[in-house]
Parts: structure tokens; C-alpha cells; sequence
């Protein structure tokens, strides 16, 4: 971690040098890389880690500091989320403490994260695309006037040291490259999963800068009256599963849905689909993989009944091994699959199913090496 | 009461095509839609009116064949439907569609009532970016909810409302104000079909056209491309993978020797599989 390894600069500066304009002088001392640390209900969300790991690697192409910015309540979880800034190569961490940044509100959140950009002026703000991140940074941007790219798949220094970051478009079937030219920070949000998780070092402790945040309670409008947890069982962590099965319209009918989840439950995996399931009611949205749905970083990913559109590649193309299983050969599936097999993905599940039943038998899998 | 709706007329991506040799986006024939999204935020503002009372207003920005948008929207049962166009929005990004959006519903507030309540989908399916509800609330300084999966209460006298937000791994009640702005989930409720009266109305229904000057926009440089911060400076298909997929030989075989076939490969691929997946599965 930390490396100061930088890539080869891109071709042309596409950013600033493009426009043969200076950036205004009131934005000339903004500078550092931060990222919001997502802290709800005392957890870290894992995204804050995995941009952190993006922000460390702007940050020495920079040659600048990455700071974490953590907004919550006095006590032991935002304590604990600082060590873990730090663990994940933070420089420093801006850290504001208040009661009232218990519970995430836009309100409160906006005006405590504005108020650190006008005050401590950084260059790149990084938010992960959760629904907490995709609210606050929508008013944070919003309120700073400056510009914000959702939901990016890849980040970058141009050679004039302007942020380059790319994100589908057109539904997934493009990529395109956004800057924000002349105002700054400049914004951008990525997905859960789309980054790499970075290796967590032992770094201990590191620099932490106090601010204050002044608002009464009573300056809130909303106040959350309660939550309603999803329970584990249903609302499987998809994102994050190790082995992932999920098909498409190719298992022609929502009664073959069952062929998918007996082959998930067999290899201990979680299961999801391509969009066009959902559009048809068979699935629920927050099963869906791809660029609307969710991305994943499986182990294993097993593709059934899938053509494989950008859309959906995108959001599995981080996984460890693709198999796809397709009736069509000439599926775009099988142009990013690691291994392929044309077959009917109903005839085929079951089967496959039997043979990981057979072969991870307890006892099975040393007999069966080589 | 009154309740705005923005929409968005955008192309059915699903049936989107890149041009393999170009790799331009082929829009001819690409028929376009009201962002699916935005049927949910349209399905629930009509809801709240039916019980309440009141107008709906839908408003859409966009080039003047958007106005079909619109009348679509009218069918469902919005009460009535303005259009912003204006060559000036062209090029706008989330911050200036924001800005543009805000200044209209400023001015559908002077001419047909204060709204009290915004809704907006999610997102849209051509950008999705879900940045310009967040936006319009803040230029609107409106209480923002977003994500939200259902509306619990309003309670007009006391311009209370309680609706339950989707948030990571589970749903958060909350409690607010009138005016706010909501960004509806999908899969929320279901949407009706128009009656055949409200057909009727929206074929002979006068659209109301405004251009950025009639929407009360002063400073035109915060439109379109002028207004816009962020820039897209390259647009370009995903590089393909060099290696196709290794292909399971599957002539002539049995199923379950293909099947066979395949798990040896995995295993192959990735041994430290094995072990895990034996300990994981409920085989």
C-alpha cells in the first residue's frame, strides 16, 4: 500500500489542458485527495475501503495527502472507524463529532461535510453510490456548485493532474470519460465492489483534524423514528458473496428459478439475475447484477441463460472466474467468460448441480484430486 | 393540495444498439419512453391526490418531442402537464437540469399554487445518476427523501408526513415536513391503467410550453453546457477481453459428462475452489 507507482500518463491531456483556460485563483489552493468514511448504525461500509484504496492511488500520482472525512456520533464505532481510516493508508482523517450525527439526515450530513470543503478546500471528494452517498453528495455538490459523476468504474489522474472519471453511459453500452473543469472539488461516486478492497495495513494512528458542526437539533426537519432491518436470510449480501450464480432469460421460464438457487445453495453461494428478469417480475430488483443492479467480486461466478450485455458485464467483470452457460455461441458472454459451455442452462443446471453434490461430498474432494 | 412530478423522455435503452464499427449509439428507430422510474414517482402522486385532494402537475425539460412524454402522462391522470424547452438547455448536465427544473417548479408555484410535495424517480435509465432530485431540493431548500418505498402518513394540517426510506440493509422510518421533495423507489406500487376519460382529456389538453425565459430563467448561463461543470471529453466501447472463453467440448456427450467436464475445469482454474466451496455448500 501507499507504492508511489504511477501509471503511464495517459495519451493526451483530455482535462484542463484541453481548454487552454487557467482554473479560477479561488479554487488554485485546493488540494488532497479525500473520501467520505460511510458510517451507519456503528458500521464502516466496506466501499469507504475500497475508495480508499482508489484515493490512496490518486493521491500519490498527486503527490498530495488522503485524508478520511468521517461525520458521527462521540463513542466507540466513530472511534473505531478513524483507526480504521488509518488502517487503509488514510494521511489524516477530518472528524466531526455530535450527537445529532447519530442517525444519517441530509441536513446535518450536507452541512457538516460543505462546511469541511469550504473550510479545508480538497481537490477530489469521493463518495461511495450507496443511497446514503448518492443522497449526500447530490445536495454536497449541489451546495458547492461544482460538478459530480455517479456510479464510477474507473478513476484517474490526467497528466495536468486533472480528475479523469469513467462511467457507463447509454445504458451500460459505452464508457465515457467526465471532467470537472473549472470548479472544484471535484465530485465523483463509485458502487459497492467496483473497486478493489485493498490490503488493511496496521497503521495505527495518523493526524486527526476536529471541526465542529453548528446546528441545533431543532434545525432538522426530519427525524428518523425508526428502522427496519432486512434480517440476513432474505436480503442475502449479494455484493459481497464469494460464489455468485445468476440467470438470465435463457432459463425461459420463473419456475426454473428454483434450478439456480438449488445449484447456489449446493456450492454455498448467492444467487441474482440480468435485468430483463427483473423487467419481467421474476426476481427482485435488488437481485439484479449489473450496471443498475448490484456489482460483484465473487470467487466464482456462474452465468445461466445469460447473453452478457455491457450492462451486465460490467458489473461482473471483477469476479475471480466467469463460467457462462449458453445456448448461443455467439453470446458476448463468452467473449469475457473464462470458461463457456453452449448449452441449454435448463437441462444443463440440474446436472451440474448432481456433479457438485457428488464431488464436494464430505471426504470427496481428497479422493478425487487429480 | 399540490403536487409536482418531473419526468424524463428518454430512449428505451433496452433496445439501444452500438454500431460495431463506429461504436456510435444507433438511435434510429430507438422508440422512446417515460424513464420507467418515473411511473412509480407519477403512480404515487396521483395516489396521494386521489386521497387528499388537489392537482397533479407533471413537468418534463426536454427537446419539444418530449411533449409526447407528457401526454402519456396525462393519460395516467395528471392534471396537467408543462414542458420546458429551450435550445439553451442543451448540453445541460445534472447541475444545470437541476437549476433548470427548480426555476420551472419556482414558476409553476406562482402560476398554479405552491406545490407541496416534488416527486422525481429514482434515477433515470439513460443517466443514471440520481443526482437531480438531490438537486432541486437543495436549490428549492426542500426537505430531501430519497429512496423512498412508501409514503406512511401526510397529514395536511399539521404539513406532516412519514414515509419509510430504503437504506444499506434495511428500511429507515422517517418523520418530516411539507413541502419536501421524494425520489420514489421502484416496485412500490402498482401502476394504473389511464381511464378512457383521461385519454379523452389528454388528447385535447393544452400543454403548457414554457421557454427558458417563461420559466423565469434570468441568468441563462446557468444552462445547458455553459452551465454545466462536468464535461464528457471521450465516449468509447469497453476494451474486449484478448482471451475468449475456454470452450467445453459438448458434442456428442452426455449431460452429466459435460457437466463433469465443466466442475474439473473450475477446479482446474481455481483449485483453492475445491476446498472452499465443500465447506460452504449444504452438499
Amino acid at each position: 500500500m501507499g507504492t508511489r507507482k504511477t501509471k503511464a500518463p495517459p495519451p493526451a491531456a483530455l482535462g484542463r489542458a484541453s481548454t487552454k483556460k487557467d482554473l479560477p485563483d479561488h479554487f488554485k489552493n485546493y488540494r488532497h485527495v479525500w473520501v467520505f468514511i460511510e458510517l451507519e448504525r456503528g458500521q464502516v461500509h466496506p466501499v469507504s475501503f475500497e475508495l480508499l484504496g482508489e484515493g490512496r492511488r490518486l493521491a500519490d500520482q498527486l503527490g498530495v495527502q488522503l485524508a478520511g472525512v468521517i461525520l458521527g456520533p462521540p463513542g466507540d464505532s466513530t472511534r473505531h472507524a478513524v483507526a480504521e481510516a488509518f488502517a487503509y493508508d488514510a494521511d489524516l482523517v477530518y472528524l466531526v463529532e455530535k450527537p445529532l450525527l447519530t442517525d444519517y439526515r441530509n441536513e446535518s450530513f450536507t452541512k457538516a461535510l460543505t462546511d469541511l470543503v469550504n473550510t479545508y478546500k480538497p481537490e477530489i471528494l469521493l463518495l461511495g453510490a450507496t443511497t446514503l452517498g448518492r443522497d449526500l453528495a447530490g445536495s454536497v455538490a449541489t451546495t458547492l456548485l461544482t460538478g459530480l459523476t455517479a456510479d464510477c468504474t474507473g478513476l484517474d489522474v490526467d497528466a495536468d493532474g486533472s480528475l479523469a472519471a469513467t462511467r457507463p453511459t447509454f445504458g451500460g453500452s459505452l464508457l465515457c470519460t467526465i471532467y470537472t473543469l473549472n470548479c472544484r472539488p471535484q465530485m465523483a461516486t463509485v458502487r459497492p465492489r467496483v473497486m478493489r478492497m485493498p490490503q488493511r495495513s496496521n497503521k495505527p494512528v495518523g493526524r486527526v483534524i476536529r471541526h465542529d458542526l453548528r446546528m441545533l437539533e431543532d434545525e432538522i426537519v426530519t427525524k428518523v423514528v425508526g428502522f427496519l432491518s432486512d434480517g440476513q436470510s432474505e436480503n442475502a449480501n449479494l455484493a459481497y458473496a464469494d460464489v455468485v450464480v445468476a440467470g438470465g432469460l435463457g432459463l425461459g421460464a420463473a419456475d426454473n428459478l428454483q434450478l439456480l438457487k438449488n445449484l447456489a445453495q449446493t456450492i454455498g453461494g448467492d444467487y441474482g439475475c440480468s435485468r430483463p428478469l427483473v423487467q419481467k417480475g421474476w426476481m427482485a430488483a435488488d437481485r439484479q447484477i449489473g450496471q443498475t443492479g448490484k456489482t460483484i467480486r465473487p470467487k466464482l461466478y456462474i452465468a445461466a441463460g445469460i447473453s452478457g450485455a455491457v450492462q451486465h458485464r460490467v458489473g461482473v467483470e471483477g469476479a475471480d472466474l466467469i463460467v457462462a452457460i449458453n445456448t448461443d455461441p455467439n453470446a458476448p458472454i463468452f467473449d469475457f467468460a473464462n470458461i463457456g459451455v453452449v448449452a441449454d442452462a435448463v437441462s444443463f443446471l440440474p446436472a451440474l448441480t448432481e456433479v457438485f453434490i457428488r464431488r464436494l461430498a464430505p471426504g470427496n474432494h481428497i479422493r478425487l484430486v487429480n | 393540495m399540490h403536487i409536482v412530478v418531473c419526468i424524463k423522455q428518454v430512449p428505451d435503452s433496452a433496445q439501444i444498439r452500438v454500431h460495431p464499427v463506429t461504436n456510435t449509439i444507433m438511435r434510429q428507430g430507438v422508440p422512446t419512453i417515460i424513464n420507467p422510474y418515473d411511473l412509480f414517482a407519477l403512480e404515487e402522486a396521483l395516489k396521494v391526490r386521489d386521497h387528499h385532494g388537489g392537482e397533479v402537475t407533471v413537468l418534463t425539460m426536454g427537446p419539444p418531442m418530449a411533449e409526447e412524454a407528457l401526454r402519456k402522462a396525462l393519460t395516467y391522470g395528471a392534471d396537467r402537464a408543462v414542458l420546458l424547452t429551450d435550445r439553451h438547455f442543451a448540453g445541460s448536465d445534472t447541475l444545470a437540469t437541476s437549476f433548470a427544473l427548480s426555476q420551472a417548479i419556482a414558476q409553476i408555484g406562482n402560476s398554479f399554487g405552491t406545490p407541496d410535495i416534488v416527486f422525481t424517480g429514482k434515477q433515470t435509465i439513460d443517466g443514471d445518476t440520481a443526482q437531480v432530485g438531490p438537486g432541486i431540493a437543495k436549490r428549492l431548500n426542500l426537505v430531501q427523501l430519497t429512496y423512498v418505498a412508501k409514503i406512511t402518513s401526510i397529514d395536511l394540517s399539521a404539513r406532516a408526513i412519514t414515509v419509510e426510506r430504503r437504506s444499506e440493509g434495511g428500511t429507515h422510518v422517517l418523520k418530516s415536513k411539507l413541502p419536501c421533495l421524494i425520489t420514489m423507489l421502484e416496485g412500490t406500487t402498482v401502476i394504473r391503467r389511464g381511464s378512457l376519460d383521461d385519454a379523452l382529456r389528454a388528447a385535447r389538453s393544452e400543454i403548457v410550453k414554457w421557454s427558458a425565459v417563461e420559466a423565469g430563467i434570468e441568468d441563462i448561463t446557468k444552462c445547458g453546457l455553459r452551465g454545466s461543470p462536468t464535461v464528457v471529453k471521450r465516449v468509447f466501447a469497453p476494451t474486449p477481453r484478448e482471451q475468449k472463453a475456454v470452450q467445453i467440448d459438448t458434442t456428442e456427450k452426455r449431460v452429466r459428462d459435460i457437466a463433469d467436464e465443466l466442475v474439473a475445469s473450475i477446479f482446474t482454474h481455481q483449485p483453492a475452489l475445491q476446498h472452499e466451496l465443500s465447506s460452504a455448500g449444504s452438499a
